[in-house]
């Protein structure tokens, strides 16, 4: 939801960004606010997926230019852990599997390193599960996941219900969803999304990066931007997604479409 | 007893190599078999099996790197060490440092130190009495009439090592299980490696599994702070129908050197589960050979080194087909740090009367500082036509996109590193089918969680 005066959680100006030399993100500025739902769209190759990263620090993504600002702190200059435990959560387009460690083992882990970080108590294994059982029912997980290895044969749908999961456990400030549509059934979908509308709230931020208009059907975003080329190229309302459902990218990515826009 | 032999003896030896007399004074470093419970005829067996071996051994020397088979895996550090055979007895004080008996295998334990079979430290109380778990003194008919059948008997038996066990044996752990037994209860033989000086033992194994029985078994290796030097021989029977669940762990100080075989022997339909753990050790070897000896018998080899510092671990394995409709699923997996060096040579051979073979071998191998280096051969010898044979090597190191993603979970860089090794691992020390062990080897590794 769109507050009056709200708190700019995320500020990005002119960022630039490059993977082994070659320059993927070309000036990227955005500012989100407290209670906002961005949704960042474009076709593939646009740099959505390498702006989610670059946001949660991936090591292999050479900030070239430009700022990251989070709740007024520097993000560039924290490490991925840092950026996790001060509130940036980044669901992934393909999360990893981790054979060997319970998803139990990982979640309090990854729980206990936040409360550390915000000087709250860490919780044993019995108060953990205590917490971690009422979080399943958002995401509709049964308690038998806890207990397998990190995604480990999880099909596509559960991978990324776990990462919603990990997103209600750790309440960030601000979550960045990686494509976390892509690959759902449309239970497996509403689900997701049910529990990303659940965990949005007016003090924190969501940014949907995804391919299709599908996903905007079951959470309504404040603002639509389109990506391409490495730059956010247009920015409307949640209408702008479907006129790009009709229309496709073409008209708002070719550079005379773009002028006539103006 | 005295070093017979030091390095700077060597030198003066001039009619032979210095691999010969070297392995000459190991030799010369044996005791008497222990005859006082053998029967005559049994007793005069074992002594013509020693002597044989001996007579052997004069022809033999320690494998050099131009050996093939020794071609990664340097010796030399072995030639600087004099061992001795150990003489005294350990004082219970002295060994309670290396009470890792299990507590599912309380009474199912064989212990050994320095060669020497420990019968207060052991217990077979929680075994069924028709199975045989005990060493070579406490055989009974008709088992001890029968021992010579499979002692020393499998193929490659003339290999140098194995022969220098052969030749200094002085006793044996014996687990013979008659037809149709199941053995519930896992056994333990727990060979320790301690005292003041650096020791050299023989550790010999023998294990029978008679048609249609079934056991599982844990060969368990520690060592004290000396450099020991451990020469292990495991003979496996396995007879038609049978299982035999198998893990070696061998976790010895990283001064230790250690050569170990394992020799499996399996008939008709027989089934072999091997998990091997290799950890320890200066210089480690384990030979591990699988003949399958007839039609659709199954082999599982699950095996892990893990390794840093600058230990050296080798693993020659080999598996040889005979017979039609044999199958075997091998994962090898190698963890290497800082400066350490593994070696894998997995030797598949299937000759043209096992058709419908199927063979995987699968060699995953990670190294974690750019100084770590790991050898890896497969080779396959496959003449049947009809057969399904494949192989894979892979060398990499941690992946960043898996550290990353622990990270942006707040887990620190270190911590999400060691979280990858622990479960990198784990896929192996699962498959130890004790718990307590597998919770030891795990802890040893990284705990998951802090």
């Amino acid at each position: 939801m769109i507050v009056e005066n709200s708190e700019v959680i995320l500020s990005v100006k002119d960022l630039t960004a490059s993977v082994e030399g070659t320059p993927i993100l070309k000036g990227v500025s955005l500012d989100v606010k407290a209670g906002e739902i961005h949704a960042i769209m474009g076709p593939n190759g646009s740099g959505k997926s390498t702006f989610s990263k670059v946001l949660a620090g991936h090591p292999s993504y050479e900030v070239t230019g430009g700022e990251i600002r989070f709740k007024g702190e520097n993000l560039l200059e924290l490490e991925p852990e840092e950026r996790a435990r001060t509130g940036v959560f980044l669901a992934f387009q393909y999360p990893l599997e981790i054979p060997g460690v319970s998803n139990l083992d990982f979640l309090r882990v990854a729980y206990n390193s936040r409360q550390k970080h915000k000087g709250l108590e860490e919780l044993d294994a019995f108060d953990f599960d205590e917490l971690v059982q009422e979080k399943l029912d958002i995401v509709k997980m049964n308690a038998s996941f806890l207990n397998r290895s990190v995604n480990e044969g999880f099909s596509g749908g559960e991978k990324k219900r776990n990462e919603i999961l990990q997103m209600a456990l750790l309440e960030p400030t601000l979550a960045i969803l990686d494509e976390t549509d892509s690959g759902l059934d449309i239970d497996a979908l509403k689900i997701v999304a049910n529990g990303v509308t659940q965990l949005t709230t007016p003090e924190n931020a969501v940014i949907l990066i995804t391919h299709y208009q599908r996903l905007l059907n079951y959470i309504q975003p404040d603002y639509v931007h389109v990506m391409e080329g490495g730059r956010i190229v247009t920015t409307g309302g949640k209408e702008l997604a479907l006129e790009l459902e009709e229309r496709g990218y073409e008209w708002v990515t070719e550079p005379e479409a773009t002028e006539a826009r103006v | 007893m005295t070093i017979q032999v030091s390095p700077g003896q060597l030198a003066k030896s001039k009619a032979t190599t210095q691999r010969e007399v070297y392995l000459a004074a190991l030799l010369n470093q044996r005791s008497e078999f222990d005859r006082q419970n053998l029967s005559a005829d049994l007793g005069d067996w074992l002594q013509d099996l020693r002597d044989r071996a001996s007579v052997r051994l004069q022809d033999l020397a320690i494998p050099s790197p131009k050996d093939e088979e020794w071609r990664f895996t340097d010796l030399s550090s072995l030639l600087q060490v004099s061992f001795q055979a150990a003489t005294a007895a350990l004082s219970a004080e002295a060994l309670a440092g290396f009470n890792a008996v299990l507590p599912e295998t309380a009474e199912s334990c064989l212990v050994f130190v320095n060669g020497r079979y420990m019968p207060s430290l052991s217990s077979t109380a929680g075994l069924p009495q028709s199975v045989t778990v005990g060493n070579v003194g406490q055989l009974e008919e008709p088992y001890a009439a029968r021992l010579r059948h499979y002692l020393a008997q499998q193929p490659g038996s003339e290999e140098v090592f194995t022969t220098l066990n052969t030749a200094s044996m002085t006793d044996a752990a014996v687990i013979w299980v008659p037809k149709n037994q199941v053995v519930e209860t896992p056994i333990q033989l727990l060979f320790i490696s301690a005292g003041e000086t650096a020791t050299l033992s023989h550790p010999r194994c023998l294990v029978v599994a008679e048609p249609n029985s079934q056991v599982t078994f844990i060969e368990d290796y520690v060592t004290g702070d000396r450099g020991y030097f451990t020469n292990a021989v495991t003979e496996i029977w396995i007879e038609e129908n049978a299982q035999v669940n198998h893990t070696r762990v061998q976790r010895d100080r990283s001064n230790a050197f250690h050569i170990g075989k394992t020799a499996v022997s399996q008939a008709r339909h027989a089934r072999y589960i091997g998990t091997t753990i290799s950890m320890g050790g200066k210089v480690s070897r384990h030979n591990l050979e699988i003949f399958q000896l007839g039609e659709q018998t199954e082999t599982t080899l699950n095996s892990l080194t893990m390794i840093a510092g600058e230990q050296l671990s080798d693993t020659h394995s080999t598996i040889a087909y005979s017979s039609p409709y044999g199958t075997s699923r091998q994962l090898h997996k190698c963890i290497v740090d800082d400066q350490a060096h593994a070696v894998f040579n997995g030797k598949v051979v299937v000759p043209q009367a096992a058709q419908l073979t199927d063979a995987g071998q699968l060699n995953r191998n990670l190294l974690i500082s750019p100084k770590a280096r790991v050898d890896a051969k497969p080779q396959l010898e496959i003449v049947a036509d009809n057969v399904k044979c494949t192989h894979g090597a892979t060398v990499g190191q941690l992946d960043a996109d898996e550290v990353f993603y622990l990270q942006s979970r707040g887990i620190d860089a270190d911590s999400a590193r060691k979280l990858l090794i622990y479960a990198f691992a784990f896929e192996i020390i699962e498959q130890v089918p004790i718990a307590s062990l597998q919770q030891a080897l795990s802890q040893s590794i990284s705990p998951p969680t802090s």
